[in-house]
């Protein structure tokens, strides 16, 4: 009981901290994405890239600009990461394996950062900084923007299927947002002590003495934008548990303000953009609903949960960092995998069952809890949409969402949207565990091996990024499945949503009368948390039955 | 209610439903299609290797399509009988053609095209539908509307239309044929109550793709459940795991989707309301702005009498006398009026002995009574002056102002003159009929401001009178001394603003703004023009019907949106009964999520699809009733529809299969 006031501590920080900054970054969002007028500096990048940022793009033709764009970056990367003993700044490393290659492209470009290698022993730091770096930038923008488009459609009427220009929500939203978010995060933990250098690395006496190598490099830097951006991908292997990552709780403490910060700040943005605050106040209690049980749940399972070790040790410490204790683990955890980030500060292995469990629903519900940058407040409007659908016909009148009437067509993208993931996890979970080259990666069998794969593909499908341990992922068959995973779980969402916004930003507005469902109430707010869960209840309960829950009971 | 699911309705469904197994008529319903296939399976399944397990199962999967089927010949069966007395109008009569050169010819009813003129005689039945162009006819139309009374038809202005089938009671009229065979007016209200002409609406569209999503996710599942506890080991049967997803799926809502559009259709047959398409009545349920006549609609259309005047020189007595004499033996609202009006000042009224009444024509346009010497007449301004004129008797100038300034005022008025021996004709004075807004108006206007309509009252009123009765009535807003072109550019106003519009209208000149709106309910008694235009047409002619067609549609919706909410709801328990049963074997541990403790693996499983199937029987009457829907805020509709069918939805299962299990338990051999 000695650790639940800290438990219990931390969480009010973290409330009041993003009380405070949620509103503000929320209206310096909502004005990135609407304002006229352009900054000098992204002039300058326009005329570079030749486009016109004044141009009101058919949703078509922005879905072509967002999916050309993560089309170069994929390749440009791939290109790196395979060539990379040409190129400067190697510190000695080799090529890596084209399947190697093609996930690790695939991963930092749809903002994923699945990551099959040890960032510290693979990868120089021309890869690391031009290529993951920069990816963790214009992958969090790309989801940015696909979002703000949305909520600008939602905002217009009559508008005839466009909805902003996609190069100039990608400039705007690294050059306003993430770089300067990310120049204050790495400033402020570099001073808290993460390191910052273009060293490699560095050969050290031990205190036993024994010689170590110890790596340096840009870490801070990289650090920030993997939590603002919800990349998740590590410098170093352990990611977040490694000390000159995450060196202290109350770094781990920023790490996770950093991950929340935007996700939240985009639903509160979207309010204002919409033009009615308690819009967004209303999809920000959703996600704060989920991520409250998610952390909760965490909390208690790795705290007094099942199994005879952790409730000798007074709770489960096996594969966390002693620094951070159960609960900064578990807090991180469910932040983590509600971000979509899938950085990670402990071993989610060794994590108890259910509270395992509790870390792969909080990936499977689609990643809305407050999901990653952009993607977690479209994947929550999309759900909005299905609540609408079906509570509207229960008020009697054709369904309608912010004063667009949800037809045939719109449910027709929305059923698609909410089908891909479990299409993506279940089809690959199935092939995965049926074919020898899949099973040979798991280390266990029966019900944790099944975890050790659903947490892998759930991860992937939904470009969380973050991994369960136990999985031998870097093999040919789990390099390409988990990189369509990746790509289709990234890109099909995303050109579903932007057909969606198409479509309303076509539709007339009609005005809200006293008949028409609210969908800033309570009672809203509910129903959608009650349509997240039960829809991925429904989905995957089965093969949860089969994997953390049979454990959690044994 | 209780007649809604009567055995027999039930045994002249079967041979429909189970004609309806053909899997082409289920390619419409894709849940319904998938449930046919896992039938198929377990029924291969089953025959490969029986079971008593194996053969339950594939009994009450294909218990299950037929359930569904059923719900929807039920639904078409309602009606059908309604269609069948309809047939009968149709039997062939001989028509008599007006050729161009003036003579008739006798020809059969069905080799009348457009543009025919036939002539038509008291008790003859009229062969088509068509237009008055010639006479003043009363007609019976009671086997179309249902209503007793005979309606006058004359040609030109709005009451010009008759119906193939009606007859003719009285004199004579000559008809331009506005349909050809198989298309007249009774042809479209056959196929709209045998719902052969049913095409699916936007939203039940929208919804059913809703449902195909949920369906093929739980394909996915069910499919790949099957590798994956193979990997886990605990192996699932193929005939388990059919069994599963058919649970799963939304069979509940998919079963009954296509009753509940039919059924809709049916209460409004059932109101006597003809909607043209069911978009038409999906829309009334999204109604945001309500346009009501004033007259008639609001108000009981000038028919209170409110005061007499009399003509300078003539003693109110005789005036009070003659109008209360006048209205003794008249049954109209008008005349019932006049005598309790006037009843307080002369309570001793009667008619003479001998007197014969003279009963109100469409020709003459009063009424009245001969006693012997002395004739009494009140009407129409111009019909009752004529009547004087013709006597030799002159209309006093005060009597015209009396006239006018009861128009001005926006209400009717009645003159009465009465004639001794063959002395001139004298007007006596004027009653005043003045405009009473109907006994609870004001409670439905405030309803329909519940449900977030916005009433308009349309009146050609000038606007103090207008306001006045506004006021009165309780209604959102005005429009005054309303022209057709006024009423138009009204509706367009609040479309732009993206406004759903209903109106009801019944002259040709409401033609152009009932095609406009997005809900035009023409009045039975209107022209056929209005007729053509609207989407819906009122066979009772009763505009206050719009409120009913609003509450149809939305009581459409809603129950759509309940069953879905209520099917949806009972995956949870089916998965509590069927998963623990699936993997107990394996896992032991799993038998604390038995959390109903039924008796067995195999019992379970079949409780789980026996309630799957019972339950579609059960939500039948519902789903042809219509969830019940009292207006109110959408917050209050949404909060009580959820506790019942969602809260409800979660429980019932729980309950059901329980009971289920201590039945199928006893099945020997499971």
């Amino acid at each position: 009981m000695s650790e639940l006031l800290p438990a219990v501590g931390q969480v009010l920080v973290l409330v009041v901290v993003l009380a405070l900054a949620v509103p503000l970054l929320g209206r310096h969002l909502a004005h990135t994405y609407t304002a006229p007028g352009h900054l000098a500096v992204e002039r300058g990048a326009y005329r570079l890239l030749r486009i016109d940022p004044d141009a009101d793009q058919h949703w078509r033709t922005y879905a072509l600009s967002a999916l050309g764009f993560s089309l170069v970056g994929i390749l440009l990367l791939y290109a790196v990461l395979r060539l990379q003993q040409h190129l400067p700044l190697s510190l000695g490393f080799g090529a890596l394996p084209a399947d190697g290659a093609w996930n690790t492209a695939v991963s930092f470009v749809t903002n994923t950062n699945w990551q099959w290698y040890s960032g510290e022993a693979a990868l120089g730091h021309l890869a690391q900084a031009t290529g993951l770096t920069v990816q963790n930038f214009v992958s969090a923008a790309t989801g940015m923007a696909v979002a703000a488009a949305l909520a600008r459609a939602l905002s217009r009427s009559g508008a005839g299927g466009r909805i902003g220009n996609f190069w100039t929500d990608l400039v705007r939203g690294t050059v306003r947002v993430l770089l300067p978010g990310a120049l204050v995060a790495a400033v402020l933990l570099a001073l808290l002590g993460v390191v910052q250098n273009l060293s490699g690395a560095r050969t050290v006496t031990t205190l036993t003495g024994g010689e170590q190598s110890v790596p340096g490099g840009p870490v801070a830097s990289q650090e920030a934008i993997k939590e603002l951006g919800t990349n998740g991908g590590g410098f170093f292997n352990a990611n977040s548990a490694h000390p000159f990552e995450n060196p202290t709780p109350l770094t781990n403490l920023i790490e996770i303000v950093l991950m929340l910060l935007v996700p939240f700040a985009m639903a509160w943005a979207f309010g204002l953009i919409v033009g009615d605050r308690r819009q967004g106040a209303a999809v920000l209690a959703a996600m704060g609903l989920l991520l409250v049980v998610a952390v909760a749940l965490l909390t208690w399972a790795e705290m007094a949960g099942p199994g005879t070790v952790p409730h000798a040790a007074g709770g489960a410490l096996e594969g966390k960092e002693t620094r951070f204790g159960t609960a900064g683990s578990a807090l991180f955890a469910a932040v983590t995998t509600g971000t979509s980030t899938g950085a990670v500060n402990s071993l989610h292995d060794s994590f108890t069952a259910p509270g395992g469990g509790v870390a792969m629903v909080g990936m499977l519900l689609g990643e809305v809890s407050p999901g990653g940058v952009g993607s977690g407040l479209y994947g929550m409007l999309v759900l909005a949409v299905v609540t609408v659908f079906i509570a509207g016909l229960m008020v009697g009148r054709t369904p309608e969402y912010l004063g667009k009437k949800i037809g045939q067509r719109e449910i027709v993208l929305v059923a698609v949207y909410v089908l891909a993931s479990p299409f993506l996890v279940l089809v690959g979970l199935a092939l995965a565990l049926s074919v020898p080259a899949g099973v040979a990666g798991l280390q266990e069998d029966g019900a944790h091996g099944l975890s050790e794969a659903l947490y892998a593909l759930a991860s992937a499908s939904n470009n969380n990024g973050s991994a369960f341990g136990g999985l031998t992922s870097g093999t040919p068959f789990w390099n390409t499945l988990l990189g369509l995973a990746m790509l289709l779980g990234r890109f099909l969402p995303l050109v579903l949503v932007l057909a969606l916004a198409g479509r309303f930003a076509a539709a007339q507005r009609v005005p809200v009368g006293p008949g028409t469902l609210p969908t800033h109430r309570p009672l809203f707010v509910s129903l959608l948390v009650g349509v997240a869960l039960v829809v991925v209840g429904l989905t995957f309960v089965p093969v949860l039955v089969l994997g953390p829950i049979v454990e959690s009971l044994s | 209610m209780n007649a809604l699911l009567d055995p027999a309705q039930l045994a002249t469904a079967l041979p429909g439903a189970v004609r309806k197994l053909d899997p082409r008529a289920l390619l419409a319903t894709p849940v319904m299609l998938v449930v046919e296939i896992g039938a198929v399976l377990t029924t291969v399944l089953a025959a490969l290797d029986p079971s008593v397990l194996g053969w339950s199962v594939t009994a009450w999967l294909w218990l299950t399509v037929l359930f569904g089927n059923l719900a929807e010949s039920v639904a078409e069966g309602r009606g059908k009988a309604q269609a069948a007395s309809l047939r009968a109008l149709q039997s062939e009569t001989t028509a008599r053609r007006r050729t161009a050169g003036g003579h008739l010819e006798e020809v059969p009813s069905t080799a009348l095209r457009v543009g025919d003129l036939v002539v038509v005689e008291a008790g003859e039945r009229i062969p088509g539908d068509g237009d008055v162009v010639e006479g003043v006819a009363s007609v019976d139309e009671s086997a179309v509307t249902g209503e007793s009374a005979p309606v006058i038809r004359e040609s030109g202005g709005d009451r010009c239309a008759v119906t193939g089938g009606t007859t003719v009671l009285s004199d004579r009229i000559v008809v331009r044929i506005t349909s050809n065979p198989g298309q007249s007016f009774v042809d479209r209200m056959i196929g709209l109550v045998e719902g052969s002409e049913r095409q699916r609406t936007p939203n039940e569209i929208a919804l059913n793709v809703l449902l195909g999503a949920l369906t093929a996710v739980f394909v996915v599942v069910c499919v790949t459940l099957w590798f994956v506890a193979d990997f886990a080991g605990a192996p699932v049967p193929v005939l388990v795991l059919a069994a599963l997803l058919v649970c799963l799926i939304p069979t509940t809502i998919g079963a009954l989707l296509s009753a509940i559009g039919i059924a809709g259709m049916d209460r409004l047959v059932r109101r006597n309301v003809l909607a043209m398409s069911g978009r038409a009545v999906e829309a009334a349920g999204d109604v945001d702005v309500l346009l009501l006549d004033k007259t008639g609609t609001i108000t009981y259309g000038n028919r209170r009498a409110h005061e007499v005047l009399e003509v300078p020189g003539v003693p109110r007595a005789d005036l009070v006398e003659a109008a209360l004499l006048a209205s003794l033996a008249d049954e109209t609202p008008e005349g019932r009026s006049i005598v309790e009006l006037l009843t307080p000042e002369q309570s001793d009224a009667a008619l003479p002995a001998g007197a014969t009444l003279v009963p109100f024509s469409a020709t003459t346009r009063s009424s009245g009574f001969d006693a012997g010497e002395r004739q009494v007449r009140k009407g129409a301004a111009s019909a009752v002056g004529g009547w004087v004129r013709e006597s030799g008797g002159t209309e006093p100038p005060a009597l015209l102002a009396a006239v006018e300034q009861v128009s001005a005022s926006g209400g009717t008025p009645l003159v009465v003159a009465e004639r001794v021996g063959d002395a001139p004709a004298r007007l006596l004075g004027v009653v005043h009929l003045k405009d009473v807004v109907k006994e609870g108006m004001r409670e439905r206007f405030d309803e329909l401001r519940a449900m977030g309509i916005r009433t308009v009252m349309v009146t050609g009123d000038n606007a103090v009178t207008a306001a006045a009765i506004a006021a009165e009535a309780g209604v959102d807003d005005v429009l005054a001394e309303a022209t057709p072109e006024d009423k138009m550019r009204l509706i367009r106003r609040e479309q732009a603003g993206g406004r759903m519009v209903a109106m009801c209208g019944d002259g040709t000149n409401d033609a152009p703004a009932l095609a406009q709106a997005d809900v035009g309910v023409a009045m039975n008694t209107g022209t056929t023009a209005a007729k053509e235009a609207g989407n819906m047409v009122d066979l009772d002619s009763d505009p206050t019907k719009l409120i009913e067609v609003v509450e149809i549609g939305k009581q459409l919706l809603i129950t759509r949106g309940a069953l879905t909410t209520f099917s949806v709801a009972n995956d949870v328990a089916k998965y509590f009964a069927i998963l623990p049963a699936l993997f107990v074997v394996a896992f032991p541990q799993l038998d604390v999520l038995n959390v109903m403790r039924l008796s067995s693996p195999e019992s379970a499983i079949l409780s789980a699809v026996v309630f799957n199937a019972l339950v579609i029987v059960a939500l039948i009457p519902l789903a042809l009733r219509g969830v019940s829907y009292r207006p109110g805020p959408a917050d209050a509709l949404l909060r009580r529809n959820l506790l019942v069918y969602g809260v409800g939805g979660l429980v019932a299962p729980f309950v059901g299969i329980k009971l289920l299990d201590l039945v199928v338990s006893l099945l020997p051999g499971l």
